[in-house]
């Protein structure tokens, strides 16, 4: 099973992801800087981190969405390879319309920092296929710009089609229809703005996220 | 060539921003004022040779967000010369 870690100028969470899937696959993931070109075919699982990108500037992921690594990112996305953007890697895949929609400024305009209850769907896509949809996931989320944008129509796609991986039960960003992570039509691609990498240790904020994490990875090495 | 590109939210995008700055505007003592949105210039200084149409597609795919933005694109050189 291998893994990578995309890297930007600003990523901060980078190592959060890193430390969680060498934890829960045994294995070093490999470290991309995004000036880099190829993403190596045997790479089974990416990880595009949260973060700063840039600095945020223009908007949150949008420049980082533009840089070099992104266009085999979308190319391996083609090939069916899971990728999961969490918090500022959600931006980034938006904003490479992997995914659909965006991320706005919060509508309490707070930055918001704290454990929120998610409610998944385990038919969204095979990586969510371990989770229960009865069960309440608690995760953290750390972010400015995080509240879920798309117009009716994309949304009422999402939600005829069962592409909202996860909503918050109690929302803290304005997120429309309490979205908190989506999936591509295929389901190989995964944005989430809370941080399951945050919560896979008992000593610190809990292990709800090991849970989501292995249900992703299990489903990888599952068909790898 | 100087083109400035203004971008804003497209209308019905929640404007934290915008409703902060109208509430402060209110809370000041100005009255009258129905809406505030606040959007970014961003200020280009290119080769004569660049179109309107390239202009378009920077902003189609890094300037704006559709999803979430319009933009207009105004050549500044053109306006000084006329006024």
């Amino acid at each position: 099973m291998k893994t990578a870690v995309i890297r930007f100028p600003g990523s901060n969470c980078d190592r959060d992801i890193q430390v969680a899937l060498r934890q829960l696959t045994g294995h070093e993931p490999t470290i991309i800087w995004h000036s880099e070109t190829t993403i190596s075919d045997d790479i089974d699982f990416i990880a595009i981190p949260g973060g700063f990108s840039y600095g945020d500037y223009l908007r949150s992921g949008a420049l980082a969405g533009r840089s070099a690594i992104m266009k085999d990112i979308v190319r391996a996305a083609e090939r069916g390879v899971p990728i999961i953007g969490i918090c500022n890697g959600f931006q980034i895949l938006t904003e490479t319309r992997l995914l659909p929609g965006a991320l706005i400024r919060n509508s309490g305009l707070d930055f918001v920092c704290r454990n929120v209850l998610l409610t998944a769907n385990p038919s969204a896509s095979p990586m969510l296929a371990a989770l229960s949809a009865q069960t309440s996931y608690s995760i953290p989320v750390a972010h400015h710009d995080g509240n879920y944008f798309a117009d009716d129509e994309t949304l009422d796609m999402l939600e005829g089609e069962g592409k909202i991986a996860f909503r918050y039960q109690d929302n803290p960003n304005g997120s429309m229809r309490n979205i908190a992570g989506v999936v591509n039509a295929r389901g190989n691609v995964l944005g989430m703005m809370p941080h399951p990498e945050r919560a896979v240790d008992p000593a610190c904020g809990g292990t709800h996220g090991a849970t989501l994490l292995n249900s992703m990875l299990n489903a990888v090495m599952a068909t790898a | 060539m100087k083109i400035r590109v203004h971008v804003t939210l497209k209308p019905g995008v929640l404007d934290p921003q915008g409703r902060a700055t109208h509430h402060t505007l209110e809370n000041m003592g100005f009255d009258g004022i129905e809406d505030v949105r606040c959007g970014r210039m961003i200020d280009l200084e290119v080769a004569p040779t660049v179109t309107d149409e390239q202009i378009c597609d920077m902003c189609r795919k890094l300037l704006a967000n559709t999803v979430i933005e319009n933009f207009e694109i105004v050549r500044l050189d053109a306006e000084t010369e006329a006024a």
